[in-house]
């Protein structure tokens, strides 16, 4: 069987928001989960998240977003990561997002949105499947 | 199933220890089947509690309390621009609430102003866009503000929202001498929980020093500082620590003033407080003894290390607000009975001021229906069914006395570990209580995730629930182009060699270290902008670096 490569994430909080208790809670989660995270810290930009998942070769974007913001945040992120090739990296993102917007992140690109009823555990189980595929 | 049911009545069987020994509450504190006298040996009514407002204050800091004036009834509002906040501000009024409390826009809190890159997501989205005086007037258009207090929840750029809102008033004819509120002003919380810092430590204490002293001269009833442990609450900490952190960090602020040569009765009564009711971790009983624990603490505080005489320093004046982190998404009706017990328990407890959060806060920004619900809840609880008649009606109960002398020593004890390990300002700057309450956060919903805490509607009695959607608050789209097309005017009108020339005087004041209050009121009046204001700053302090622990 071939060993099995430690996935790799990033959890990112974007924007000028910095309540970043669930970013940390997440991050903590999915490390015992047996991946490898990095936490950007907060107030963040768009392309300081890029290059940091870049230079760590990151296969996950985790987004926290909570002030409402989601939608224009996104939109910038993903046509970058366009722009710099990176079809493979999963983005996903978490946070308070009102359900209606949920469709138009996935249209954009978004692999999952996390609201606040999901569990630490739905993420990590989501992240393995996907990755593993 | 039946062996089931026989295996759960066997463990909570007559006798069994978790029937009538030590249980352990959801807050981790272990609690006796019932309690008596033996469990509060020390009591002497005199010293334990006094009458209302008399030392050490523990029922209350006033001989009335609420059959003299019922807390300040104050939901957190603003938003947009400041022609739409001061219609929600007249609407709110029109409804009976009682005091206003300010939301300001993220750029706004963070120095930036609205036509900065940094700002275009955030503009008028959290709260309302300040980037001039003329913004401040026009929140407060046909208010009077010599006849309404006002909070404002601003903290690293406190000190120039406190010179907008003394030129507002100095406009409507009002003497900052008459100005009621509170600036929540308050930096170390930010660095630990809430993440509006800007400039390093150390210059921002000073700043937060400036304020307090331009506030013993000026506007002495005003609370130039509301020391918050509601967002570290929220943040992870445990009930202690959600009293011990500010009481370190309000000691903080009065040392720094204490240095300035201004005695303590000077400075005290300028401090208020604004801590936990409700919350992830919420515990009826538990929650109201902390905050009777919380006041008398702080009274011998006051008295004994720092001398106090005065009265007003000794009386802790907080607020309280259980918040958005107890509000779930499932069942999103269910929040407003968790609402009527925060606000219960709140009021029980004697605060001062109120503000709840929202039955649809784990959706998006309030709606009008759902913070005049919440404004409501406060109202049945004052007018409706009897709370506000009799002062500290648990008082004397061995329960709660008996908890309450328990959070006076958890809070004594977690103020001197944090004072062992440095102090507050050494544990926040190099993340040691960010990383505390990042694990212990995590051990928290660790608990709920294994339904070993429980969270109804959310991990018991779920029920499958139709695809609702709450109607969800939202900002104007045109926010953005109108603030800035105004910006754009205001800049082109003013006088900006009188701008030019406060900015300069702004830096110099920054660079000897002389209070900076005179200078940022000046350039208020020129009408500088936050941003003009904070990037002069920023070029002496530097800023303060993000921490990524976790």
């Amino acid at each position: 069987m071939p060993e099995k490569r430690t996935m790799r994430v990033l959890i990112a909080k974007p924007g000028l928001d910095g309540h970043d208790k669930g970013a940390k809670i997440v991050a903590k989660g999915l490390k015992d989960a047996g991946m490898e995270v990095i936490y950007t810290g907060i107030r963040q930009t768009v392309d300081a998240i890029l290059r940091t998942a870049l230079q760590e070769s990151v296969d996950v974007i985790g987004l926290s977003i909570l002030s409402g913001t989601h939608l224009s945040i996104c939109e910038e992120l993903m046509e970058k990561m366009k722009k710099e090739d990176l079809h493979d990296t999963l983005v996903l993102v978490g946070g308070i997002i009102p359900k209606k917007d949920v469709n138009r992140l996935k249209e954009m690109g978004i692999a999952e949105v996390f609201r606040p009823s999901c569990t630490i555990s739905e993420i990590a189980q989501f992240i393995q499947n996907r990755i593993s595929k | 199933m039946a062996e089931e049911f026989k295996r759960k009545s066997d463990k909570k069987g007559k006798g069994s220890e978790e029937v009538t020994g030590l249980k352990e509450t959801n807050t981790g504190i272990k609690v006796k089947l019932f309690y008596d006298p033996t469990d509060i040996p020390q009591f002497t009514y005199e010293a334990s509690l006094g009458n209302p407002g008399q030392y050490p204050y523990t029922r209350g800091i006033y001989p009335s309390m609420y059959r003299g004036r019922v807390w300040t009834m104050r939901q957190y509002a603003g938003f947009s621009t400041s022609e739409n906040t001061n219609n929600r501000f007249k609407f709110l009024l029109n409804q009976g609430q009682t005091g206003l409390s300010l939301a300001l826009d993220l750029p706004t809190q963070l120095g930036l102003d609205s036509d900065d890159p940094l700002a275009k997501d955030d503009v008028g989205k959290l709260g309302v866009a300040i980037d001039t005086l003329k913004d401040m007037e026009e929140i407060f258009e046909g208010i009077p503000l010599d006849q309404i207090s006002t909070s404002f929840t601003i903290n690293a750029t406190a000190s120039i929202l406190l010179a907008m809102h003394v030129v507002t008033a100095e406009k409507q004819g009002v003497s900052p001498d008459k100005l009621r509120g509170t600036i929540q002003n308050d930096i170390i919380k930010e660095y630990i929980a809430r993440g509006t810092y800007i400039f390093p430590p150390a210059p921002s204490i000073r700043l937060i020093g400036d304020t307090i002293e331009y506030c013993i001269k000026h506007v002495p009833k005003f609370n130039s500082v509301s020391v918050s442990g509601t967002h570290i609450c929220e943040c992870g900490a445990t009930s202690a620590q959600g009293v011990a952190y500010p009481f370190l960090t309000g000691i903080a602020y009065i040392q720094e003033v204490l240095n300035r040569g201004y005695p303590i009765d000077d400075i005290a009564p300028l401090l208020s407080f604004h801590l936990i009711a409700g919350g992830v971790q919420f515990n009826f009983f538990q929650d109201i003894a902390k905050l009777r624990a919380a006041r008398r603490l702080w009274a011998k505080i006051l008295k004994e290390r720092f001398n106090s005489k005065g009265e007003k320093s000794m009386q802790l004046t907080f607020s309280t607000g259980g918040m958005g982190g107890g509000m779930t998404e499932q069942q999103p009706l269910n929040n407003i009975a968790r609402i009527a017990f925060y606000a219960l328990a709140a009021a029980l407890a004697g605060s001062q001021s109120m503000n709840l959060p929202c039955f649809d806060e784990a959706y998006a920004i309030p709606t009008d229906e759902a913070i005049r619900t919440s404004l409501r809840i406060q109202q049945i609880i004052a007018y409706e069914i009897g709370i506000p008649d009799v002062v500290d009606p648990l008082g004397g109960s061995y329960y709660i006395e008996s908890l309450t002398d328990f959070f006076e020593k958890e809070i004594i004890a977690e103020m001197e570990r944090i004072d062992a390990m440095g102090g507050i300002l050494r544990c926040v700057e190099d993340g040691a209580i960010q990383k505390q309450l990042a694990e212990q956060a995590y051990q928290v919903q660790k608990k709920f995730e294994s339904g070993e805490l429980i969270k109804v509607g959310v991990n018991r009695f779920r029920i499958d629930e139709e695809d609702r959607e709450l109607e969800v608050f939202e900002v104007d789209p045109k926010t953005l182009s109108r603030q800035v097309g105004r910006l754009k005017q205001i800049k082109a009108e003013r006088d900006n060699v009188r701008v030019e020339s406060a900015l300069n005087t702004l830096k110099n004041a920054a660079i000897e270290k002389t209070n900076l209050m005179p200078s940022i009121l000046d350039a208020v009046r020129a009408y500088a902008t936050v941003g003009e204001i904070v990037n002069t700053l920023k070029d002496i302090y530097g800023e303060a670096q993000h921490l990524s622990v976790f």
